[in-house]
């Protein structure tokens, strides 16, 4: 899988976020602390010819298609083209910053060869253009200054491909910890998960050990299905604990997973694992 | 019994049942070869086939008679029974099973944490199923048991918490391990405050466990009659070493205790607290954890002791996987045999032997699935 594979991806899930698939919210009530604002949406410029314009993962970012109206679809050529355009583009606006090479595909443990896919992802084609991949990751280094300085030039400022302060860092820091700290809230009380005995979370997981989120998602033989982590801490709720199972945009659900995955941060993926 | 007439059914789990006691009883290399001759017993074990188990001789082990046995139940971490009433029909599994034991053990141990908020009603509920034990219990306090009132209503139901005996030959001492530094008193914290934290593993609010110096000096007091030939067995809620201090699988005086014991030649720790197969030796001491019949802990991330052969995660969706009570035979040696009854899977034992040849002779069964 190369770069452009990945960018394809992006476009397509775009694409159908552009074609108005709502995000659906959690009619639960939310601790305060985990109430979120409406998320921001990318509003792409109306074409005159009432062509297809599509909009870029940056938010900032569109490209108006010709010969392809609004409400048709692409062919997957076409779409490619689209995307490869697209990211054109977005380089140029960010000349420096790192585009992470996407990993070689892996596979489930014990699993021998991956299966061959039927219709080799466009990534498998040459990337045509782009400029050389920065070790490291995205930086504040990663060119938003230099961009800031060229007059004329539309800065993403304070976005976080480019220029970010260790304030913004902060923020997400803290807003990170408050989400894996309300995890560990509700995993430590009976009463908050929603369950009926007294028994909470923690009291057979201490630190959420043994809860090993790095082997899902996995067939559950006791399941008769494959699981995924979400699937067995509603299995716990349902029995141990004896409270009732979380919908899956549960703000507490969602809280534990984010506490679980924190605690095994470093530990290696072996999605499959027995 | 008036039933004269025993169903194949009946018959099949008598059997069974019988069995799988004789397991218990057998040295390794019987067992391998009883379960070699009943493979498809030990196979179809959960399958509920009727067949008989009568082709099974088994064999007693040689040479390691026991002078005598006891029998634990231990972390039984009790609520109210409308409360939970899980936990109360684990209890009660582990006292059918003790009372079915045959023969009868000298004693039954009670290993700390017989409720789990150290309410009245947790700790009466525990006292009143106690009582059907049919051989004598000796009881250890848990620090479940004891945060709430510091050990006020165990002390009026059960007496000291600290006490020493001799049976058979051997010197027992149960210790109070679970004592705790104040934390509470500047944090002006209720009782039911102080005793949640206490009773959750994974904070770092409260203390570490500790036998404590005024105990200590007791200890040291009943430990200087005692001739240093005669075999010495310590009873203690947490173990009597460090293991994981996050957790508080730990005493915090460890070292001053195991001072005291080292100049006897033969030294068994029994303790609860870790709800899992846990073994280990320093130097004359050997160490055995007790399982409990409410939940099991994992295995700490780091710390466990070298000669501890894990026993295979449990089961999530099994209620019973991973708890269990379990037997103690006391060799004519000095040294114990310790049995692990797993409910559900076969039982575990590890030899006296196996700790003291440094893990080199009789190793238990090593685990299939390990922790995480
Ligand atoms: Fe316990
Ligand atoms: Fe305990």
């Amino acid at each position: 899988m190369t770069y452009r594979m990945k960018l394809w991806v992006g476009a397509g899930a775009l694409l159908s976020f552009a074609g108005g698939v709502a995000l659906a919210t959690s009619p639960a009530p939310r601790p305060e602390a985990l109430q979120t604002t409406e998320l921001p949406r990318h509003q792409v410029p109306v074409s005159k010819d009432g062509n297809l314009v599509v909009g870029m993962c940056d938010g900032e970012t569109s490209l108006e298609v010709k010969g392809v109206k609004e409400g048709q679809k692409l062919t997957r050529a076409q779409a490619a083209r689209v995307s490869g355009e697209l990211m054109d583009a977005w380089r140029k606006k960010n000349p420096d910053a790192n585009w992470d090479p996407a990993p070689p595909p892996v596979v489930a443990q014990g699993q021998k060869q991956a299966p061959q896919q039927k219709n080799p992802p466009m990534g498998t084609q040459k990337p045509a253009t782009g400029g050389a991949v920065r070790e490291g990751g995205v930086t504040a280094e990663s060119g938003g200054k230099e961009v800031r300085k060229q007059a004329g030039v539309n800065i993403q400022d304070g976005h976080s491909y480019g220029a970010f302060t260790q304030r913004d860092e902060a923020v997400w820091a803290a807003s990170t910890q408050q989400f894996v700290d309300e995890g560990h809230r509700v995993f430590h009380d009976a009463d908050a998960v929603g369950g009926t005995i007294a028994v909470s979370c923690d009291m057979c997981h201490p630190d959420a050990s043994n809860t090993h989120p790095e082997t899902y998602p996995k067939y559950q033989v006791q399941l008769g299905r494959v699981a995924l982590l979400r699937d067995m801490i509603n299995w716990c709720i349902e029995n141990p604990v004896r409270g009732k199972p979380l919908a899956d945009g549960d703000p507490r659900l969602r809280a534990m997973e984010a506490y679980i995955y924190a605690q095994r941060k470093g530990t290696k993926l072996e999605y499959g694992k027995k | 019994m008036g039933n004269k007439f025993r169903s194949i059914e009946t018959k099949h789990y008598e059997e069974r049942d019988a069995f799988f006691e004789g397991l218990k009883r057998l040295d390794r290399r019987a067992f391998l070869r009883v379960a070699g001759m009943s493979a498809g017993i030990v196979a179809g074990m959960g399958l509920r086939t009727p067949q008989s188990f009568q082709l099974v001789n088994v064999a007693e082990a040689q040479g390691t008679k026991p002078r005598f046995t006891f029998a634990y139940i231990s972390d039984t971490h009790l609520y109210e029974q409308k409360l939970n009433d899980r936990f109360v029909r684990s209890i009660l599994k582990a006292v059918d099973d003790v009372n079915g034991l045959d023969p009868q053990p000298d004693f039954v141990l009670f290993g700390g944490d017989l409720a789990q908020l150290g309410q009245a009603g947790e700790l009466k509920l525990g006292a009143q199923i106690l009582k059907s034990v049919k051989a004598p219990v000796r009881m250890m306090v848990g620090e479940h048991d004891w945060f709430l009132d510091m050990g006020e209503l165990w002390r009026d139901l059960f007496g000291a918490p600290n006490y020493s005996f001799d049976h058979k030959g051997v010197h027992f001492v149960v210790l109070n391990s679970i004592l705790e530094k104040d934390f509470w008193t500047e944090r002006k914290l209720t009782p039911m405050e102080r005793m949640k934290i206490v009773a959750g593993l994974d904070n770092g609010i409260q203390s570490r466990f500790e036998v404590g110096g005024e105990q200590r000096a007791w200890m040291k007091q009943d430990l200087a009659k005692v001739d240093k030939k005669t075999p010495v067995i310590v009873f203690s809620h947490s173990p009597l070493y460090k293991y994981y201090r996050p957790w508080n699988f730990w005493t915090d005086d460890a070292d001053e205790v195991q001072a005291l014991l080292k100049p006897f030649e033969r030294v068994t720790v029994i303790h609860g607290h870790t709800h899992q197969l846990l073994t280990n030796r320093i130097d004359n001491i050997q160490f055995h954890g007790m399982l409990s019949t409410a939940w099991p802990w994992p295995y700490a991330p780091e710390g466990l002791p070298q000669l501890t052969v894990q026993m295979n995660r449990p089961d999530p969706f099994s209620q019973f996987d991973g708890c269990g009570d379990g037997r103690v035979d006391v060799l004519e040696s000095g040294l114990v045999d310790k049995l692990y009854n797993l409910w559900e899977r076969n039982p575990i034992t590890v030899r006296g032997s196996y700790l003291a040849s440094g893990g080199k002779q009789d190793a238990p069964p090593r685990t299939k699935l390990p922790s995480y």
